[in-house]
């Protein structure tokens, strides 16, 4: 298939392949093993000006767009799901400053994202705020001088190794979600720590950490737009990066069809090649066609998002929930296929089932997401009732 | 620092087809890269620049197609490129294309240190580095591994021997080969390919380099090929019987028969 991507967009997506497989395919698996952050190759991609794709030009970046990103988080992802997160994330720190920041926060943050020196976080979740994203404790007190941060997040990607944490507090707790705002955290700040570091399932390469803040003043200047408009932030962030953990659905769905067929080619049962057989065939042919139909739903969800859309939410979830519901079949349907041997550490389609699992999981449940979707389908008979 | 880099353009196998008539190589349908060692000679001289300061100077022979590795060579560092393609330079051997390299680095003007590559993995000779330097009357050092130490007209390389290192010092400019060991090189950066596709090229044939015809290609050259052929493979064993003594006594009359001993 050929998604007429520009010729930039073809040179992010060589380059990114090749990271990928000189650099990150020859220490995976022992990153996978050890729960190591990937430092190294952080700074391969940062090297690479990987980070500089989605951060606009006059902020040292390379001002792509949403389909950009998930350009890179696809080829990563087909690779190593974890290092795709790990990237993934960054942006995601940074796109409610990108968003509603000022110039002069811009300034102050994005160049050393754009180049790598500094990785980004972003924090909504909490004990009581998984799906009910809403229901956030963590509290944000004007006083003199700044905001007074008290309170946990959960379940943070880059929390730990990240130096800019966009953290979702209430400024007035007795608004609700209503009173949350967005606010800047840097690793240093008085106050800041991190807990329990998560020992996961999958992407175990990724850092997952908690934030604890107890009496930590950040300073008035780094509130992101309006106080009060914290959760609509968030949930406008979310429509509009949702299509990257699609494409880091994409990218696991390649890497695991590829895995599988590469096997089917070699493994002789019965004397013949698995490939040879009907049964075989009809499987890698099904994965196939879910890897593509995502990968197409993906890129034009991504397209739809640049394109400055309001309306993105149900096509940027619909490119969620249907690649990551793709890549746990076709990861499973791979792991089949390898048998014994898929089911081993040894070979990459064990790592790869148990990537794919988060992926209907995090950025909104595939449940939670169906429900919006249907909500919105509500909405529109309601409208042209 | 100002560094230049002799590269070549080669083609990505190692397993090159020859056309029986003509005794070169088959081309067609095999991708071109920058020869594999010179990867580490142009890495090196970005490293020197990146501390020093200066800039990097990239210089191939070749057909117009090679004009793609130095776009390559651009974006993974390079300042310039320079281009040396000319109908008249077609066919040299190791001391046509050492001058015809040696001319160019010439009118380039002030360098500090030129970097090659130990040897192509096409031709394998490993000769063009060290005749350039006698062709320029500057030191010459193999198979650095090793950049120790480098200041105005200084240099300290460690270089591989068979049984290890040897440090050497050498006043600049001088012309060195480096071996695989001394870096891994880096990969493109995305800014860096942007500006290799804009980067300018400089063109030089037989006239901007002043030279002669005679002095450069096949014209200029004193070896010849006469012949490509593959070695027939011929392989005999004799598995000597006995005890231990026995068999130690018919290696040794062995041996000396074959005056090895």
């Amino acid at each position: 298939m050929d998604y007429f991507l520009t010729e930039q967009q073809k040179t992010i997506k060589e380059l990114a392949r090749r990271i990928a497989e000189e650099r990150v395919l020859p220490v995976r698996a022992e990153l996978d093993e050890k729960e190591e952050f990937p430092w190294d190759i952080v700074k391969e991609l940062a090297a690479a000006d990987m980070f500089r794709v989605f951060v606009p030009e006059e902020y040292d970046g390379l001002g792509g767009g949403c389909l950009d990103l998930c350009i890179v988080t696809e080829e990563l992802s087909r690779v190593c799901s974890g290092i795709a997160v790990t990237y993934a994330a960054s942006a995601l720190g940074c796109m409610t400053l990108m968003e509603y920041g000022t110039d002069e926060q811009k300034h102050k943050f994005l160049p050393d994202i754009a180049s790598g020196k500094k990785l980004s976080a972003f924090a909504i979740t909490e004990p009581t705020a998984g799906s009910d994203a809403a229901n956030i404790k963590t509290t944000a007190d004007k006083v003199e001088g700044g905001y007074l941060l008290n309170g946990t997040k959960q379940f943070i990607t880059n929390g730990g190794e990240a130096e800019i944490y966009t953290v979702i507090a209430l400024t007035d707790k007795t608004r609700g979600a209503r009173g949350a705002s967005a606010i800047i955290v840097e690793k240093d700040t008085e106050g800041f720590t991190f807990g329990k570091k998560e020992k996961k399932m999958g992407i175990r390469t990724s850092a997952t950490r908690e934030l604890v803040f107890r009496n930590c003043l950040v300073p008035e200047e780094n509130l992101l737009g309006r106080a009060g408009l914290g959760f609509i932030q968030a949930m406008r962030l979310f429509d509009k990066s949702r299509p990257g953990i699609g494409a880091q659905a994409v990218g696991l769905c390649q890497g695991a069809l590829e895995a599988a067929t590469d096997y089917a080619e070699e493994r002789v049962q019965f004397d013949q090649h698995l490939i040879t057989m009907p049964v075989i065939q009809q499987m890698l042919a099904d994965m196939s066609i879910q890897t593509e139909a995502a990968r197409a739903l993906v890129y034009a969800a991504a397209r739809y998002v640049d394109s400055g859309a309001k309306d993105v939410t149900e096509p940027s979830a619909a490119s969620k929930v249907f690649a990551s519901d793709a890549a746990m079949k076709v990861a499973m349907d791979a792991v089949q296929i390898c048998g014994g041997s898929g089911y081993m550490r040894d070979y990459p389609v064990e790592k790869m089932m148990r990537d794919a699992k988060i992926l209907q999981i995090y950025e909104g449940t595939n449940q939670i997401l169906r429900g919006a979707i249907a909500a919105n389908l509500r909405k529109r008979k309601a409208r042209t009732a | 620092m100002n560094i230049v880099i002799c590269l070549k353009q080669v083609p990505g196998t190692t397993e090159v087809k020859i056309d029986p008539e003509t005794n070169t190589l088959i081309r067609q349908g095999i991708e071109n890269i920058i020869n594999p060692f010179d990867t580490y000679a142009l890495e090196e001289g970005v490293r020197l620049k990146e501390k020093h300061g200066g800039k990097v100077t990239v210089i191939t022979m070749g057909p117009p197609q090679a004009e793609a590795a130095l776009r390559e060579s651009v974006s993974l560092g390079a300042d310039e490129a320079v281009l040396l393609s000319d109908r008249a330079f077609a066919g040299a051997d190791t001391w046509a294309t050492a001058n015809t390299l040696a001319k160019a680095v010439a009118k380039l003007g002030k360098y500090d240190l030129i970097i090659c590559g130990r040897q192509t993995i096409d031709g394998d000779t490993g000769q063009v580095g060290p005749e350039m330097a006698e062709m320029l009357k500057i030191p010459f050092v193999a198979y650095v591994s090793k950049i120790e130490e480098t200041k105005e007209g200084y240099l300290r390389v460690s270089r591989m021997v068979e049984e290890g290192h040897e440090v050497i010092e050498t006043t600049l400019p001088a012309v060195i080969t480096v071996a695989k060991e001394i870096n891994v090189p880096r990969l493109p950066s995305l800014r860096g390919i942007m500006k290799s596709k804009s980067a300018a090229i400089n063109t030089w044939g037989i006239k901007e380099l002043g030279v002669d015809a005679s002095e450069v290609g096949l014209a200029g050259s004193s070896t010849q090929v006469i012949k490509i052929f593959f070695p027939q493979r011929v392989s005999s064993a004799e598995i000597l019987t006995g005890d231990a003594a026995a068999q130690v006594d018919k290696l040794i009359d062995k041996l000396k028969s074959a005056n090895l001993i």
